[in-house]
C-alpha cells in the first residue's frame, strides 16, 4: 500500500448556521482545506462526503455529488459514506483506501450535517434512528437515554462520580473559548453546574444522571481534509504533510444489552488496538487526543478502552490533570464535541483537522507542545461502531 | 410633549395596588451571579435601548417578541397599559433579559413576554420562572394565562412545565392560550424555580446603582453569534 497523508485542512466554525446550505459548509470547509494543501489546479480525483441524515435533516441527498457541481471538481468520482456519528471517521478512512491502493492520488474528504434545520428534539429523534428498531427505538430509547443508562453502570462498576462528569465538561468548555470554531464559548463552573443549589435549575437532567452541561449541543458545521500520497503533498506545499499513520474499524452488537457487559465498550477497545498495530506504536506514544465526547463520560470511558489509563483510572487521571491542556495527555484541545459542538457527519473530519493543526503547531491558543503522535476515536452508534485514527508529524 | 390633564383622566388606565415581588439572586452555571428584581414604570427609559436591537432580528423571532416587548414597555411608561409588572435579570448591573406580565383581575394573570438578551444560560427559563413566582406566590393567583410567539418559548413554556390548554384567546391574539394553575407551578418549582432570598447587599447595591445596557453590537452578537460569523 501507498503512505497517505493529509495535505491540507479546514473547517467553519460549528454552530447555528441558518443562512447556509448543507453544501455551502462543505463546499466552505472543502475551499479552506483546498487553499491549506496549495491545491490550485490539481485535479481532485474522488470526493468523499461523511454525512449521517442530510436525506432526513434537510430533504437533499446525493450530497457528494453536489459538493463536485459546487466545486467544479467534475470529473471527480464522488460517494458519501454513513456510519452515523463515525461517518467522518468513515470517510477518512475510504480517503486513505483510495489513496493506498492507488485508484487515487488526491481525495478531498468532507464532513458535514446541517441539523439546527430542524428543532431539537426532531434532531435527537433522528439521531436515534441509529438505535436498535425493535428493541431501542420503539421504546423511547434516545442517544441520551443509552449515554444516561450506560453512565449509571459506569459509575457504580468504576466509581465515576458526578463530579468528574462535571470536570471533563468544565475542561472542555475551558478549550472551546480558546477555539474560535468551537460552537460554545463560555467557562462554567463546578458551582454553576453541580453544588449550587441552583445547578438543580441552571442545569437540568436530561437523562439521569447525566445533566445538560453533560451533553453535547446540536450544530450545523462542516470540516474538510485533503488526502494525497507524500510525494504530490510535497508539490503542492511547504506546508508539512501528516501521515495517516494508522486506522482501525470495528463493530459491536446493535443493541446495548447484548453485550456480554455494557460497560465495555469493545469496538472502541478493538479499533483503537487495529489503528496503534498499524502505526507501530502504543497508547503511551500519543501526545494529543481527540474523543468521542458526545456526552462526558464517553471521554472518561474511551481514554481507558483505548489504552491511555486502566479501567477506573481515566476518572482519576482527569481529576488529576493528566487530561488538561497543560497536563501529559491533553484529550480534546479542540473542546471536543462537548464544545466545539457535534454536527454528526462532521465531527470526524474536525478531529482530524483539529489534530493537523496540532501536529503542524497551527493550534493557537490551545497548542499542545511538541506533539508527533496524536489520536482520535469517532464512536458511532452507540459505540457499534468506532473508528480509530492516529496521526503523526514527521519527526 | 404636552399633556392635556383633563382628557388624560379618561385615557390613563387606573393600576391595581400590586404586591412587590422581592429580589432574588441566582447562580447561573458560569457561576456568575444573576439579580432578578422588580423594575417600576421609572426605569422604562433605561430599559428600552436594550430592546431596541431586537426589533431587527429575525432569528427565533426576536423581531415580533422585541417590538411587542417595547410597545408594552412604552405604553406603560406613558401610562396606557395598565397593571403590569415588569423583572430584569442583571449580572454585575448588566441586563441581561426581561419579561413583563400584567394582571387581569385578582385571580387570573396574563403573561406577556420573556426576553432573553444573553443566550445559552437559562437566562430566560429563570425570569420565566421568576414571572410565575410572582403571579402565583406573591400577587396570590390561581392560574396565568400564557402564549408561544417562537418556537423556543413553545418548547419552553408548554412543554417544560406541562401547561393546560384553554379554549378562546390569549390578549396578544396569536397561538393557543395556555394556562399554568396554582397545582402545576408548585409541582414544577422544584425543578425550574431557582434563586436566594435576601440578595447580598453588595449585589443588590450594584443592580440598583444603575441598569448598565450592552452596546447594539454586542447585543447583536450576544442573539447571533456574529462576531464569529464575520471572522470565521
Amino acid at each position: 500500500m501507498k503512505p497517505v497523508v493529509i495535505a491540507g485542512a479546514g473547517m467553519i466554525a460549528f454552530e447555528r448556521r441558518d443562512d447556509d446550505s448543507l453544501v455551502d459548509m462543505l463546499a466552505m470547509a472543502s475551499l479552506r482545506a483546498m487553499d491549506d494543501a496549495g491545491l490550485g489546479d490539481h485535479p481532485v480525483d474522488a470526493v468523499i462526503v461523511g454525512n449521517m441524515a442530510s436525506g432526513l435533516f434537510n430533504h437533499q441527498v446525493s450530497v457528494a455529488s453536489a459538493l463536485v457541481d459546487k466545486l467544479s471538481l467534475y470529473p471527480a468520482a464522488a460517494e458519501r459514506i454513513e456510519n452515523g456519528p463515525a461517518s467522518g471517521g468513515s470517510a477518512i478512512k475510504h480517503g486513505y483506501q483510495a489513496i493506498a491502493s492507488g485508484m487515487a492520488d488526491v481525495v478531498l474528504v468532507a464532513g458535514g450535517e446541517k441539523m439546527r434545520e430542524v428543532i431539537g428534539p426532531r434532531a435527537t429523534d433522528v439521531v436515534a434512528y441509529m438505535a436498535q428498531p425493535e428493541a431501542e427505538y420503539v421504546y423511547g430509547v434516545s442517544l441520551p437515554a443509552m449515554a444516561g443508562m450506560f453512565a449509571r453502570l459506569y459509575m457504580k462498576k468504576y466509581g465515576v462520580t458526578a463530579k468528574h462528569l462535571a470536570q471533563v465538561a468544565i475542561k472542555n468548555q475551558a478549550n472551546g473559548l480558546l477555539n474560535p470554531y468551537a460552537h460554545i464559548h463560555m467557562k462554567i463552573t463546578m458551582e454553576g453546574i453541580l453544588t449550587h443549589p441552583d445547578s438543580v435549575v441552571s442545569n437540568p437532567i436530561v437523562a439521569d444522571p447525566l445533566r445538560l452541561y453533560d451533553c453535547c449541543p446540536v450544530s450545523d458545521g462542516a470540516a474538510a481534509v485533503v488526502m494525497t500520497t507524500p510525494e504530490i503533498a510535497k508539490t503542492l506545499s511547504s506546508k508539512p504533510p501528516i501521515e495517516v499513520a494508522g486506522i482501525g474499524q470495528a463493530t459491536d452488537t446493535h443493541a446495548l444489552h447484548e453485550r456480554e457487559d455494557p460497560t465495555d465498550l469493545k469496538a472502541v477497545r478493538i479499533a483503537a488496538e487495529k489503528a496503534f498495530a498499524m502505526a507501530r506504536c502504543a497508547p503511551q506514544d500519543v501526545h494529543v487526543a481527540e474523543l468521542h465526547d458526545a456526552f462526558t463520560i464517553l471521554e472518561i470511558a474511551e481514554s481507558e478502552h483505548v489504552g491511555f489509563f486502566e479501567k477506573g483510572e481515566g476518572a482519576k487521571a482527569l481529576a488529576n490533570g493528566v487530561t488538561s491542556l497543560d497536563g501529559h495527555l491533553p484529550i480534546n484541545p479542540s473542546g471536543g464535541l462537548k464544545a466545539r459542538g457535534h454536527p454528526v457527519g462532521a465531527t470526524g473530519v474536525a478531529q482530524a483537522v483539529e489534530l493537523v493543526w496540532q501536529l503542524r503547531g497551527e493550534a493557537g491558543e490551545r497548542q499542545v507542545r511538541d506533539a508527533v503522535n496524536a489520536f482520535m476515536v469517532n464512536f458511532g452508534g452507540f459505540g457499534n461502531n468506532v473508528v480509530a485514527t492516529v496521526l503523526r508529524r514527521e519527526s | 410633549m404636552r399633556i392635556d390633564m383633563e382628557l388624560e383622566r379618561y385615557l390613563r388606565p387606573p393600576d391595581r395596588e400590586m404586591p412587590p415581588y422581592p429580589a432574588k439572586v441566582i447562580t447561573l452555571a458560569t457561576g456568575s451571579k444573576m439579580v432578578v428584581r422588580q423594575v417600576f414604570r421609572e426605569d422604562v427609559p433605561a430599559i428600552l435601548p436594550a430592546v431596541r436591537p431586537t426589533l431587527d432580528i429575525p432569528r427565533d423571532y426576536y423581531d415580533v417578541v422585541g417590538s411587542r416587548v417595547y410597545a408594552e414597555l412604552l405604553a406603560w411608561y406613558r401610562y396606557r397599559y395598565r397593571d403590569v409588572f415588569c423583572i430584569i435579570g442583571q449580572i454585575d448591573g448588566l441586563l441581561v433579559g426581561l419579561v413583563n406580565s400584567r394582571m387581569f383581575s385578582p385571580q387570573l394573570g396574563i403573561s406577556l413576554h420573556t426576553l432573553a438578551i444573553e443566550r445559552g444560560l437559562r437566562i430566560g427559563a429563570h425570569l420565566f420562572a421568576a414571572k410565575m413566582e410572582h403571579h402565583i406566590e406573591y400577587l396570590g393567583q390561581e392560574e396565568v394565562l400564557i402564549t408561544a410567539e417562537s418556537p423556543i418559548g413553545f418548547r419552553r413554556w408548554m412543554i417544560e412545565y406541562g401547561l393546560e390548554l384553554r379554549e378562546g384567546q390569549h390578549e396578544l391574539g396569536g397561538a393557543a392560550p395556555y394556562a399554568l394553575t396554582r397545582e402545576m407551578y408548585f409541582d414544577a418549582k422544584h425543578r425550574l424555580v431557582a434563586g436566594e432570598r435576601p440578595v447580598p447587599q453588595e449585589l443588590m447595591e450594584v443592580a440598583q446603582r444603575e441598569i448598565r445596557v450592552a452596546s447594539e453590537t454586542d447585543i447583536i452578537e450576544k442573539i447571533l453569534g456574529a462576531r464569529r460569523r464575520e471572522i470565521l
